[in-house]
């Protein structure tokens, strides 16, 4: 194993990244080559996290459930779009995933949640992303009324410039007013017993991936 | 046709024995609806008509048995059916004058026979039996009907599908042509409560005197006035004149609302309007009808001023509290009797409400429905199950005992279950008596058309129900952005079942849920009814449990909301005992706090927050006395004393209020003494926070009941700054705090001779006018310390303190008046004062009277 490498790696990480300090940045490391697996081919091929190992951490780990909105957090995690996630990939992501600020995250979860990435969550993207949050009620006569309700009600909410669309001035100023609305359409970042766990179980058990 | 028989018939009020159906219209009518039901029913539903019933119906009647032709039997005494069921029973069974039936067939001949006297055997039938259908379609069916009404067509559809019995068709068809009977009894019978609606002398004085009750200047009053324009009352309760009178006009009153002209009204039997007012010259009304006719007095003025109808639901709190209070008075029997009812009653209008009948002119309806009201709770359930049996064995000698116990188990059955209603509603109001300062629950009778707010509020509690987290969320913030602070929008969210499901979430472990259920809790339970919610469903062990959690935000959120809730005594024994005191007290350790690592998240707050909103949560609790002691217990005076330090007001002004509330206590006292609390006290007192110079004001008139505390306050320089505040006179419940610290602080000497050179002497003189009972109370106690002394006298006969302290022995407030004769008789040693006094030597003499009865 290039210790070497692995330190360099680890040093020019810690510089770009603003949340995780040098220890925890060589934590994640491990633990992703670890997630990886495959240490002989790291060195020649574009190693990385496919979307069916990702899905699963964010399953496994941070309990989502959420398929759509699972796909949409690899997305962004997956900076350059390769299908892949890269070891720098995982380490930003996870910064914002873990230790973002407000407005980092605030970026992130409107990413996610601008399914077509046009810059905009359309009435149609938010119906998508709500219609399985309701029981449905068989005796309505519409089941989906109940979700379109609940679209209008956002909409009424956080569309402050009335566009029928929410742009990110317009997703930002009711975050800011209403902090809860910030993973409004559906959990995308961890929630605090998770996060809290993950954490506790990367960083303080630094001997536990040395194998690697 | 079991709803329309207890609910709209009019029995005879309470008392022993068979009830009877009073000769009114309305009885009227239903029997006769009921008549031509049975009647037709032979060619309607002719099939139906041969069904036996489970049970005969019997009764005493009238008929006799040489009325009855072909088809019958007829001996001299007995009467029996040709017509008989499957075992050869006879459907028809008279043994004078018992009659027994069992099936609408025969009824419907009974009737035909008894020709003019069918009213009354018709009322014989239903007074005899009560729960017809119990009788005729036996046990079971009776049960669907009476628990589940709304479902209950549904319900016995579902039946149907599984029975396969023949005969349960045709009960089925049966079930529900006297469920449609039902229905049309009702809106029949609502027909003729509506029709009657009319207006008559006693309830309009009583909707005026209430009116003036809630009349006069000030803010919260619903108006200026309302006054008669006549004096004279007619002997019927009219003060219209004769002429008038004859018009259905009952009397003219000129109502002031607060935003509106004075406004002249009519009200007359039709209802009340506006007429054309009164002329100037000659005090003549102009009696001509200038607007809309309202159904009575209260509908009008809420049209017309909106600070009445704001108002007025207020006003509608404060009078059921003082009802409450009568209540809670030492001869309950009857006013017991009286709340149950009143309780009963407002529980009805409930079920009226959520069953969504139709509302229009509630209040008359309501009051046309008292009498079945009466009929389901002023007896004592037991006690009526007993008389009644007794009474009617008495009445039929024991013929009946035969049947009996055939009869019986439906009527018990009935019965016990309004005995456990009965006692549902006796436990309530009896656990609400404990608890003097709570108003007790009260609907928003009086606007009939919900607000929109109100459906708005339903779909979202449905959504909060129904919803994941991600809908939950949504609904939360959406509720959030209702005005919480208003009523309307407070009583929606309980009467729409949100408060459970606001504490539900509480109990979750999703953090968001948590924040926004709190935060809404938190706005609503600045509403009396919504704490007493709250507690009766368990909120606060939930809070509580969330002072556990890791997030400091919803620490505080849920730290203020029990600061909220916990304002009456149930509210600080359910604290007290599920461990919260302790827990409250723990987050007063801010320093605690602080050395964890601060670690940014989206949900936390800070530290001092944290322990603001514990002391805010202690204060609101502490008073109670044991949860005084246990604050103490566990620990939380020290903690107070540190937080004391900080120079954030917000912080400060609960701790200093948590503080001052507890210094009642002796032990309190001297642990503040020990800790230097007083020093913080006193620097406090010169902070820009008006609020928090009160609560320090208060905390040292408190202490300074101590000498070591007076002298600490005096070594502290506390004096001067308690002098400087009193010539703020605008702010008269800090003024009363501090007049209150600077007499208990004057009862040292070394503290009068600070206090004069300070000029506090001369500032208490100059308060003895124009203030508020409370600070006069405080401002002459200090002024008779003062007086004491020789130099202090002078002082006060310069300033002309001596005539205002005279004119002062006419109050008639008992402390006052202490304080008051105790300045006047420390003044009265000097000489020079004495003779001014003689001058007032009437007054004087009240001194004298006034010191022998103390």
């Amino acid at each position: 194993m290039n210790r070497k490498k692995l330190q360099k790696l680890t040093d020019s990480l810690t510089k770009n990244c603003k949340h995780f300090n040098k220890f925890e940045v060589k934590c994640l490391l491990n633990l992703f080559y670890n997630l990886v697996g495959d240490v002989t081919e790291w060195q020649s091929v574009v190693v990385g996290l496919d979307r069916n190992a990702f899905r699963n951490i964010l399953h496994v780990t941070f309990g989502m459930t959420d398929d759509m909105i699972m796909d949409r957090v690899f997305r962004g995690f997956d900076k350059d779009n390769d299908g892949c996630i890269t070891v720098s990939e995982w380490v930003h992501g996870l910064s914002v995933f873990l230790r973002g600020t407000l407005e980092e995250k605030m970026k992130y979860c409107f990413d996610v949640f601008d399914l077509n990435g046009d810059g905009f969550v359309s009435k149609e993207e938010i119906f998508h992303m709500l219609k399985n949050s309701l029981l449905k009620q068989p005796s309505e006569e519409d089941p989906d009324e109940g979700v379109k309700d609940l679209v209008e009600i956002t909409l009424k909410k956080m569309d402050h410039d009335h566009d029928g669309k929410l742009s990110f001035a317009d997703y930002e100023q009711a975050v800011r007013e209403e902090t809860l609305l910030l993973e409004a359409f559906g959990p995308c970042l961890p929630d605090p017993k998770s996060q809290k766990e993950f954490e506790a179980q990367v960083f303080k058990d630094p001997n536990e991936f040395n194998e690697v | 046709m079991g709803a329309a028989l207890t609910r709209s018939a009019q029995w005879t009020a309470a008392g022993h024995g068979a009830r009877a159906l009073e000769t009114t219209p309305l009885n009227e009518a239903i029997l006769k609806e009921i008549i031509v039901f049975v009647e037709s029913s032979i060619y309607k539903h002719p099939q139906e008509a041969n069904y036996v019933f489970v049970e005969p119906l019997e009764w005493k009647t009238n008929l006799d048995p040489s009325a009855f032709g072909s088809g019958y039997v007829v001996s001299e005494t007995t009467v029996k059916s040709e017509e008989a069921d499957k075992n050869g029973q006879p459907l028809l069974f008279l043994s004078v004058p018992q009659i027994k039936i069992r099936s609408f067939g025969q009824l419907s001949r009974v009737l035909y026979i008894a020709k003019n006297t069918k009213l009354k055997e018709a009322q014989a039938c239903i007074e005899a039996n009560r729960n017809p259908i119990a009788k005729i379609l036996g046990l079971d069916y009776n049960m669907i009907n009476e628990i589940n009404e709304d479902s209950s067509v549904l319900t016995i559809l579902d039946k149907i599908t599984k029975d396969d019995d023949p005969e349960s068709e045709i009960k089925m068809k049966i079930a529900l042509l006297l469920k449609q009977l039902d229905l049309h009894l009702l809106n029949r019978s609502l027909k003729n409560i509506s029709l009657e609606i009319r207006l008559n002398p006693g309830t309009v004085k009583n909707d005026i005197e209430l009116l003036k009750r809630f009349s006069g200047k000030g803010e919260q009053t619903a108006l200026e006035s309302i006054e008669y324009t006549s004096d004279y009352e007619f002997s019927n309760g009219c003060r219209a004149p004769p002429w008038r009178q004859i018009q259905g006009e009952i009397c003219y009153v000129l109502v002031k609302p607060h935003d509106a002209e004075t406004l002249c009204i009519t009200c007359s039997k039709e209802g009340v309007f506006l007429n054309g007012g009164k002329t100037d010259d000659e005090g003549e009304i102009n009696y001509e009808r200038k607007g809309e006719i309202y159904k009575d007095l209260v509908t009008l003025l809420r049209e017309k001023s909106a600070i009445f109808s704001e108002n007025m639901s207020q006003q509608e709190v404060r009078f059921n509290e003082e009802q409450q209070k009568e209540k809670d008075q030492p001869n309950e029997a009857p006013e017991e009797e009286a709340a149950t009812l009143h309780k009963a009653s407002t529980a009805f209008r409930r079920s009226a409400l959520e069953k969504k009948q139709v509302s229009l002119g509630r209040s008359q309806m309501t009051k046309r429905l008292e009498p079945s009201l009466n009929w389901k709770t002023t007896v004592d359930a037991r006690e009526n199950k007993s008389s009644l049996r007794d009474t009617q064995e008495e009445k039929h000698g024991g013929r009946l005992e035969k049947s009996r116990p055939s009869t019986s188990p439906g009527r018990a059955q009935l019965i016990r279950k309004s005995a456990e209603k009965i006692e549902e509603i006796i436990s309530e109001s009896s656990s609400e008596s404990e608890e003097d300062e709570e108003p007790p629950d009260h609907l928003q009778e009086s606007n009939a058309d919900l607000p929109s707010e109100y459906w708005q509020i339903q779909k979202l509690v449905k959504y909060l129900k129904g919803g994941n987290q991600t809908a939950t969320a949504i609904a939360l913030c959406s509720m959030k952005d209702f005005n919480l602070a208003q009523e309307t929008c407070q009583l929606a969210i309980r009467d729409v079942g949100g408060l459970e499901v606001l504490i539900n979430l509480l109990e979750t472990d999703e953090v968001k849920c948590q924040i926004g259920s709190l935060k809404i809790l938190k706005e609503i339970s600045h509403n009396p009814q919504i704490r007493r919610h709250i507690v009766d469903l368990g909120g606060l062990p939930a809070m509580l449990n969330i002072l556990d959690s890791p997030h400091k935000s919803l620490k505080c959120l849920a730290a203020e909301t029990i600061a909220n809730v916990a304002k009456f005594k149930r509210a600080w024994r359910a604290v007290r005992r599920h461990g919260g005191i302790t827990k409250l007290v723990a987050l007063l350790d801010w320093r605690q706090h602080s050395t964890e690592a601060a670690r940014r998240s989206l949900y936390e707050a800070r530290d001092g927050e944290v322990a603001r909103c514990g002391a805010l949560a202690l204060w609101s609790c502490s008073k109670s006395y044991a949860n005084k002691e246990a604050i103490r217990r566990a620990g939380g005076i020290p903690l107070l004393a540190r937080l004391l330090k900080t120079s954030q007001e917000s912080t400060l002004i609960p701790v200093v209020g948590t503080l001052q509330e507890c210094a009642s206590q002796e032990n309190y006292r001297a642990a503040i003494k020990a800790e230097g609390i007083i020093e913080n006290l006193v620097k406090n007192l010169s902070s820009g926070n008006e609020h928090l110079q009160e609560c320090c004001a208060m905390a040292i008139c408190q202490c300074a009941e101590d000498e070591e505390t007076r002298d600490l306050v005096r070594l502290r320089g506390g004096l001067k700054p308690l002098a400087s505040l009193l010539s703020n006179t605008d702010n008269k419940q800090r003024l009363a705090a501090v007049t209150g610290a600077i007499w208990k602080c004057s009862i040292s000497k070394e503290n009068v001779t600070k206090l004069r050179e300070y000029k506090a002497i001369e500032a208490l003189v100059g308060l003895l006018t124009d203030q508020p009972e409370e600070v006069l109370v405080n401002a002459v106690g200090a002024l008779g310390e003062c007086c004491r002394e020789p130099e202090g006298r002078v002082t006060v006969r310069k300033r002309g303190g001596v005539q205002p302290l005279v004119d002062l022995l006419v109050s008639t407030n008992r402390a006052l008046l202490v304080n008051v004769t105790k300045a006047v008789g420390a003044c009265a040693v000097e000489p020079e004062s004495m003779m001014m006094l003689e001058r007032w030597f009437v007054p004087l003499l009240v001194v004298w009277s006034l010191l022998s009865i103390y």
